[in-house]
């Protein structure tokens, strides 16, 4: 239950944290708030040679926040930051709704933003959240900085458009549009564990009280966040009225197919699904919008 | 390889070198002899090794030793020598428990005591940002730290009545 030796970095700057990635290959890996990390390194699940520790890089951990609402948080903001700032639960209702649901406080007083994307556990709430805002995620590379939506960044199980000399350096999450509804719910066997199956939605609703877009993200349903893209398309150009939810909560898990583990089965999975997106679509449309 | 450190640890600037992969709580424990901070999981789910840092509640076995260059640590040996910021001392013998201790011991909030450094360096960390918390409020701050003997309600009632004791302490 102890870690490998393993030589270890901090460099200061963002040109050197890479300089030492290109350098070190495959070898080595980069050390976030390593609480994901650091459990498989005393694991042994993984040996890296090196550690290149990304918490003294200086200009990784601003969270700014736009006049319009968009934010964009370096890759070292922590997931206790997300939780306690009242100027982003104004700016961005859903990333902030979820913080508490994400492990425990004292994993939030360490955990970062850029590390739970990076590591893009399919249980994980982040990730979804970050689909469901339709985030837009900035990789840092040696030959300059490339921007992936949230959609297309992750790409399997543990597995995302990341390249092995590329460094996440930030999301940026668009401002929310006047009329925005959104909700997020989790099942865990206990509060702060990783989730059997989760929710994270927003409905945008027309000021002719219908439905005009809508991002419906499933999460431990699959590899990866999935939207539900059934549910979607059944609630574009709707009244976003009291029954919607019921309506098409059903078709929550058309095309999923959840895995079946030690958490829960397969089953059990779909059923959650179609509750919790039921429960959460009532709650979000029963709303009264983003009331920036 | 080892690196040098220089950190404060209750309130004590202490240098050590360490080898990078030594975690926080293998650090205090077996370099600074602070057997007070317990190890169980050692890989972040039992919350025995709560310590702050920067005073912030984290896991003493997901961080390394050589991370916490220039921090301030505090071990639940610190939160008895830290009883005059919490509020009112009540001495025992050579001991001092601070006012959240002894409500601990007042309240048979534990038994085996495995887990309590881990509860009560997470309570600390909650009364200072809120004073008056909820009962649900505490659970919450607490379900990263695992208890197999108490069932909680006790622990629960020790932080409510702490918090309580300190908001009168403060008052007058």
């Amino acid at each position: 239950m102890k870690a490998a030796a393993f030589d270890y970095l901090a460099p200061r700057r963002l040109d050197e944290a890479l300089e030492a990635l290109s350098r070190h290959g495959e070898d080595a890996k980069l050390l976030a708030g390593g609480q994901s990390l650091a459990p498989l390194l005393a694991l042994r699940l993984a040996s890296p040679s090196v550690l290149i520790d990304l918490n003294r890089v200086d200009g990784l951990s601003d969270l700014s926040i736009a006049p319009d609402g968009s934010v964009r948080a370096g890759a070292m903001v922590r997931s206790r930051t997300l939780e306690c700032s009242p100027a982003l639960a104004r700016a961005q209702p859903l990333l902030h709704a979820a913080m508490p649901w994400v492990a425990h406080v004292q994993i939030r007083n360490r955990g970062t933003l850029g590390g739970s994307l990076s590591h893009a556990d399919p249980s994980a709430e982040l990730p979804a959240i970050a689909v469901a805002c339709d985030a837009t995620i900035e990789l840092q590379g040696p030959c300059g900085l490339r921007e992936v939506q949230a959609g297309r960044f992750f790409q399997g199980m543990f597995t995302t458009a990341l390249a092995a000399d590329e460094i996440l350096v930030g999301v940026r999450f668009p401002a929310c549009p006047a009329g925005r509804r959104q909700g997020f719910s989790e099942v865990a066997r206990r509060h702060g564990d990783y989730a059997m199956l989760g929710v994270a939605l927003t409905v945008d609703v027309d000021a002719g009280g219908r439905v005009s877009a809508a991002r419906v993200v499933l999460f431990g349903a699959a590899d990866m966040p999935v939207r539900a893209g059934a549910v979607e398309a059944a609630l574009l150009g709707e009244p976003a009225g009291a029954d919607l939810a019921r309506r098409v909560a059903g078709l929550a898990t058309e095309g999923l197919d959840p895995r079946s583990d030690h958490q829960a089965s397969a089953a059990y999975r779909c059923e959650l699904a179609r509750v919790l997106v039921r429960r959460t679509l009532e709650k979000a449309l029963a709303s009264t919008g983003a009331g920036r | 390889m080892t690196h040098p450190i220089r950190l404060m640890v209750n309130g004590a600037p202490v240098e050590r070198r360490v080898e990078p992969r030594m975690t926080l709580a293998d650090f205090l424990r077996e370099s600074l002899d602070l057997t007070g901070t317990h190890l169980g999981c050692e890989h972040g789910v039992c919350g025995a090794c709560t310590v702050l840092v920067d005073g912030r509640s984290v896991r003493g076995c997901l961080m390394y030793a050589v991370q916490a260059d220039g921090a301030s640590v505090v071990t639940v040996e610190g939160l008895a020598e830290r009883c005059p910021v919490m509020g009112t001392a009540v001495a025992r013998g050579e001991a001092t428990l601070s006012v959240l201790q002894q409500a601990f011991h007042e309240h048979h909030a534990l038994q085996c005591g495995f887990c309590t450094p881990g509860l009560l360096t997470t309570a600390f960390a909650l009364l200072a940002e809120t004073p008056d918390p909820s009962p649900d409020e505490v659970r919450l701050a607490i379900s990263g730290n695992l208890c197999r003997c108490t069932g909680y309600v006790p622990i629960v009632e020790a932080i409510l009545d702490a918090a309580r004791q300190l908001r009168a302490g403060k008052a007058g």
